[in-house]
């Protein structure tokens, strides 16, 4: 059970949350002026990388804000947390 | 007409609350029909500081910070979002008096008085019974009194709220579907000490 | 033969409260304070159980968690199979039997409770031996938050079972002295009988109290989070392999020492003690003193310590030094040891064999630390060659480890570790901790060890019958079985000969394997390492897992404001994610078709009533409330005017369905919109995505409100006459209250807010009133509704009306591969608007497909079918050799009261295109044809809903 910091709620269980998948995808301004392909990578290609990860969290069961960590995929170590604010699609 | 029939969440369970009480050591029980309004505004704004006078003191901007004021109690939910809790038929008055303070600016104020309801739990036993399904630290050195926290009792979302460090004094505000769940899981968790049972 | 083997006096049981037991049909008498192990061997039961793969007899071979061999199955108080007969309390009325390896789970319900308490404390103490009451006291008196939590019935660990004296006196004073000031501190919470077994990030650690099968819950779940931890968990004896080193009889040293001092108990009269190291000296003398003769201490070691050795001297204890034991004899008990010359390390043996007639043979190897938890925990851990075993190396946890586990074995030295680890605990916790004061003990010089794996010389040449791991009857020729297979790896050894997959995950066979396949590859034990540890430590039950969460509180069951009248109306109920729905409300004898058949007509000839209240319901506010749904529906929802209500589409990005429902717009910056019943919290979080992390421009505020309403859905042709009857302000003519509109004013007495919404075709309203008032507005209607025969509805019913409309529902006739194109409802998706969610994937190429599956209705050839929701569509009556090509299957289908026949909705590759083909749908083993139609089966012009 990972103990996880919501910027605004503070450390919780990792049972209150809900994962996001990867952070600072951005969905193309205009979706119409981008091609198949990248629209494709768009919506289904995300990294998998082993190391630090970005990745967007929610706190559903508290104050249901989004946030962005960093997290280490090999140790889950979290840090880096800013209230995911931008384009953090 | 006659006054319509009103009907709390847990209506049927005040017999069965009272039996699951513990003289001294725990009592559960609801406290229906409270009036609850939720209002969104930016807390850095001007609005933010007339709504808080308006209800009678500061809108609460630290984490799980819960202002006392008059007797409406305003419980910090979130960054931008607070629930004021008071007396049964206080809502409408409450919505008016927010939105007069917005005064156009944006924010928001919703009527929410029946999506929950309340189950106040007290006694020496309370922290006990509720750490049996919640992983929040409830010792007074973590969770101090007029404190407030969205989380999970057993698999049902609440908004806990301790009000009296004197003798342990919880609200527990849950979404009225899950409401009867909540009472049932309550009085099966308290059955140790209505049968005597020893230290937790 | 009772108790034939209790010493006269001594040992922590409680001679006041014997109890009886009942152990394989015979009747025995143990005493309060004994485990199941130590009452068996006091009435000279030493062969317990039988090996899984061999069929060899077992006795008790340690006296604790750590017993691979003694499994019993206790048939009463309640059954529960394969536990250590270590680590059962003997009671009255306890019945067990020994395991063949295997157990069996009880068959009747557990009527015991379970149950889980989450904690959080500043210092966590795992065990509570020397090292562990040390660390506590240290960290207690600094006043932070501490838990001790200890597997045994009482704490003192070691130091019960070793008839040590600390500080001049009885050790177990110190520990009881230690407890009770512990217990005394307001914030420690000491828990005996509880086993830490899982260790998990972010010092999140899990343990199984057991609170005994009369408490309150039999068992406890502690979900504790721990500033620090200090981990005592202390150390495994490890044993010896040779020939025949399984026989019952061949027991732990420090095991039988435990025996003699803790339970009173002697475990044989005539034993043999064979050992590599200083540890089991304490135990001949221990031994001897009781009254057990010991034949003769067997040392590999070529110099014996000369400390030992003149205590045995005074004894008349002979020690054989750089000798082994290399087999026994005997077959439910051992009768003999026989004992070979080792020679020097590294050297084979060279002399006869002497055999040592004995009835119990102590063995020891050395200690294998308890790194399990620092294991879990991450932390890495290196080979000790002092004591030839693994020592933890450091943790990224707020961890440390003392006592024992960390190699050290005199307990002087524990009792400092442990009060140094307390301290630094505590202080790292942001607490003022002093070192607190550890009791004087007498030390023994310790001379090393000699680390001897498979003992040289061992009677079997090809290893059958030496035993690496018991609980897996597994042996160094499996070892070297695996090893000639081509595995140099202890991870691959282990599942190729399973070492330490058994119930005891290997805790005294883990470091041994790792040193026979060292031995056997030629390579150094520190090179090979070790496998990893996982939790949970020893076992736990699921009951216990599952605590509270099994019958009704399994899951919550969520209800609506008019629940109880459903019940009472004789309702059976559907689960539509935790709510409860009325699925349909037969009447006596009536079974669910007709019951739904009866309902569904009543709707559409008459009225009726369904409570549709767990629909999801969201608040949305602010200036750009409009934009924002614009974004996230498929139609345009700016352009619905204040008082008006639009059916909406809610597609994810890649263009598929993810919810519908429908927008009310009641005020210029404010909307309500429904979701389905079990969607609502995910469209939330759908909504507070896109809001909070991509169009962070618009001033929007989403609130749910899901259950301040409850609502009720009023349907069919009769429906505004009874509403007109019971809402008399309200104008509910077609001309004042139109088709997609609301109205708020009172019904029944309480203010409503009423729209004109149908999701059956029929003239229906849709009424919604706080929470509190919904069963009051409910009987209002039921009662005005009487003279118009007013039908309450269920699930079922509402299922079949819309269907017969080819209104989808979403989950059921799409799973996330479907577009609203693909449903046919491409008039719900703006062609004006720039963009929204899923725009841009409609014209991707797949998405695009002409051929894609499409939502169409099929009617049955027969009539009288009901075809199987899920059956595959075929184009072919004959199946053919598979595979058959698959064009689609059944999403709904149902019996329709209207229609007189049986209908479905279906995807079907290109069915649009299909209209009035013939397709096949094999139902059982033969494929029936069906026709294919458009999905709207009923009212096709839409006559109906103005009533």
């Amino acid at each position: 059970m990972l103990l996880i910091h919501c910027p605004w709620c503070g450390a919780r269980d990792e049972a209150e949350f809900r994962y996001g998948g990867q952070a600072h995808v951005d969905r193309p301004p205009d979706p119409n002026a981008v091609d198949d392909r990248e629209w494709g990578e768009y919506l289904f290609v995300r990294d998998n990388p082993r190391g630090r990860f970005s990745e967007r969290w929610v706190h559903s069961a508290g104050c249901r804000r989004w946030f962005d960590v960093v997290r280490d995929t090999a140790t889950n170590e979290m840090s880096a947390e800013v209230p995911s604010r931008s384009g953090r699609r | 007409m006659a006054e319509p029939y009103a009907e709390s969440p847990l209506a049927t369970y005040t017999d069965v609350l009272e039996r699951s009480s513990v003289r001294g050591q725990l009592r559960i029980a609801e406290e229906p029909f409270l009036a609850q309004v939720t209002v969104r505004v930016d807390p850095k704004s001007p609005a933010a500081e007339r709504v808080g006078t308006a209800l009678g003191g500061m809108l609460p901007n630290q984490s799980g910070e819960v202002v006392l004021a008059g007797d409406l109690t305003v419980l910090w939910l979130g960054p931008d979002e607070w629930l004021v809790v008071g007396p049964e038929g206080r809502d409408r008055d409450v919505q008016e008096r927010v939105t007069a303070a917005l005064d156009g600016e944006h924010g928001a104020v919703v009527d929410v008085s029946a999506n929950r309801t309340v189950l106040s739990v007290t006694g020496p036993r309370a922290r006990d019974l509720l750490n049996k399904g919640c992983a929040l630290d409830l010792h007074p050195r973590a969770f101090e009194s007029n404190r407030c926290a969205q989380t999970m009792l057993a698999r049902a979302g609440v908004i806990l709220v301790r009000r009296d460090a004197e003798a342990p004094s919880f609200w527990l505000l849950v979404r009225s579907s899950f409401a009867r769940y909540l009472a049932d899981w309550l009085v099966d968790a308290a059955e140790e000490y209505r049968s005597g049972g020893g230290e937790p | 033969m009772s108790n034939e083997f209790r010493l006269a006096d001594g040992g922590r049981i409680d001679r006041d409260r014997p109890v009886r037991f009942d152990f394989e049909g015979q009747q025995l008498q143990g005493y309060a304070g004994d485990t199941l192990a130590s009452a068996l061997l006091a009435n000279g039961v030493h062969r317990v159980a039988t090996s899984n793969k061999y069929g060899r007899p077992r006795g008790i071979m340690a006296a604790g968690a750590e017993e691979p061999n003694a499994l019993v199955q206790v048939e009463a108080p309640f059954p529960e199979p394969m536990l250590p007969a270590t680590t059962v309390e003997v009671r009255d009325g306890l019945q067990a039997s020994g395991l063949p390896g295997k157990g069996r789970l009880a068959t009747e319900e557990d009527p015991a409770r379970y149950d889980t308490m989450h904690t959080h404390c500043d210092v966590l103490v795992v065990g509570a031996g020397p090292a562990g009451l040390a660390a506590a006291l240290s960290a207690a008196r600094s006043g932070a938050r501490v838990i001790v939590a200890d597997a045994d019935t009482e704490f003192g660990g070691s130091l019960l079972g070793s008839g040590q004296t600390l500080d001049g006196r009885a050790a177990t004073d110190w520990v009881r002295r230690t407890t009770a000031e512990l217990a005394e501190h307001p914030e420690v919470r000491l828990l005996p009988r509880t086993t830490v077994f899982g260790y998990y990030e972010d010092n999140y650690l899990v343990a199984l109290e057991h609170r005994g099968d009369d408490a309150s819950s039999r068992q406890r779940i502690w979900r504790m989070r721990a500033r620090e931890v200090v981990l005592a968990t202390g150390a495994h004896e490890r044993p010896l392999v040779f020939s025949g080193n399984d026989r019952p009889g061949i027991m732990l040293a420090g095991s039988a020492r435990t025996y003699v001092n803790r339970y009173a108990v002697l475990p044989g009269r005539r034993a043999v003690v064979f050992t590599t190291n200083d540890s089991a000296y304490a135990a001949a003398i221990d031994l001897h003193d009781a009254g057990v003769e010991i034949v003769a201490v067997v040392d590999a070691r070529e110099v014996v310590s000369t400390y030992w050795a003149s205590l045995c001297v005074e004894r008349g204890i002979r020690i054989h030094a750089s000798t082994g034991v290399v087999s026994t004899s005997g077959t439910d008990r051992i009768t003999s040891a026989h004992l070979s010359s080792l020679g020097p390390e590294g050297n084979h043996p060279t002399s006869v064999r002497q055999v040592v007639t004995c009835d119990l043979l102590l063995v020891s190897g050395g200690w294998n630390p308890a790194v399990h938890l620092h294991s879990q925990a991450r932390g890495s851990v290196r080979f000790a060659e002092d004591i030839g075993a693994f020592v933890p190396d450091g943790t990224d946890q707020a961890a440390r480890s003392a006592g024992a586990v960390t190699g050290v074995l005199a307990t002087g030295k524990c009792l400092t570790s442990g009060a140094e680890a307390g301290r630094d605990a505590a202080r790292a916790a942001g607490f003022d901790a002093e070192l607190a004061r550890v009791p004087d003990s007498k030390h023994a010089p310790i001379l090393a060890a000699r680390h001897l794996w498979v003992v040289p010389g061992s009677g079997d040449s090809d290893g059958t019958t030496q035993f690496v791991d018991l609980a897996r009857d597994a042996t160094v020729a499996d070892v070297r079985r695996a090893v000639a297979a081509g595995m140099d790896n202890v991870e691959h050894v282990k599942r190729y000969t399973t070492i330490g997959t058994a119930h005891d995950q290997g805790k005294t066979s883990g470091t041994l394997s790792t040193g026979v396949i060292a031995e056997v590859l030629g390579v150094g034990v520190g090179e090979l390492g070790t496998t990893t540890f996982r939790a949970p430590y020893t076992p736990v039950t699921f009951a216990a897992l599952a605590g509270r969460e099994r019958g009704d509180l399994y899951d919550p069951v969520r209800v609506t404001a008019m629940h109880d009248w459903h019940v009472e109306q004789g309702a059976l109920f559907e689960n539509v994610g935790q709510w409860k729905r009325p699925w349909y409300y037969p009447h006596s004898g009536e079974d669910m078709e007709t019951a739904v058949l009866r309902e569904c007509y009543a709707v559409r000839s008459g009225v009726g009533m369904q409570d549709v209240s767990t629909l999801g319901k969201i608040d949305v506010q602010g200036p750009d409330a409009a934009e924002f749904l614009d974004l996230v529906y498929t139609n345009k929802m700016s352009t619905l005017k204040v008082g008006r209500i639009r059916y909406g589409l809610m597609c994810t990005a890649d263009g598929m369905v993810f919810d519908d429902g429908t927008v009310t717009r009641t005020a210029e910056h404010r909307y309500l919109i429904s979701t389905t019943s079990g969607g609502a919290a995910n469209v939330l979080a759908h909504l507070e995505d896109w809001l909070q992390t991509e169009w962070t421009h618009l001033r929007v505020h989403l609130t749910s409100v899901t259950e301040h309403w409850a609502t009720i859905a009023l349907v069919g042709p009769e429906s505004r006459q009874v509403l007109a009857d019971v809402a008399p302000e309200l104008d509910v003519d077609n001309d004042g209250f139109g088709f997609m509109t609301w109205q708020e004013g009172n019904v029944a007495g309480v203010h409503a807010r009423v729209c004109r919404i149908s999701f059956s075709g029929e003239l229906a309203f849709e009424i919604n009133v706080p929470w509190w008032y919904g069963r009051e507005v409910w009987e209002v209607l039921m009662a005005g509704g009487r003279p118009y025969g007013i039908t309450p509805y269920g699930t079922e019913t509402m299922h079949v009306l819309r269907a017969e409309k080819g209104f989808p529902i979403v989950g059921q006739d799409t799973d996330g591969t479907i577009t609203p194109h693909d449903l046919g409802m491409s008039w719900a998706v703006s062609k004006k608007k720039d963009d929204f969610l899923g725009k841009r994937s409609f014209s991707r190429p797949d998405t695009a497909r002409t051929d894609r599956k499409h939502l169409v209705g099929l009617l049955p050839e027969d009539t009288n079918l009901v075809l199987p929701e899920g059956a595959q569509i075929v184009e072919q009556p004959e199946l053919g050799e598979p595979p058959v090509p698959m064009l689609g299957h059944v999403t709904s289908s149902y019996r329709s009261a209207v229609l007189g026949s049986g209908f479905a909705l279906a995807v079907v590759k290109g069915g649009r295109d299909r209209v009035g083909e013939t397709l096949y749908s094999p139902v059982g083993d033969r494929p029936v044809p069906v026709t294919v139609t458009e999905p709207v089966f009923y009212d096709k012009e839409g006559a109906r809903r103005d009533g």
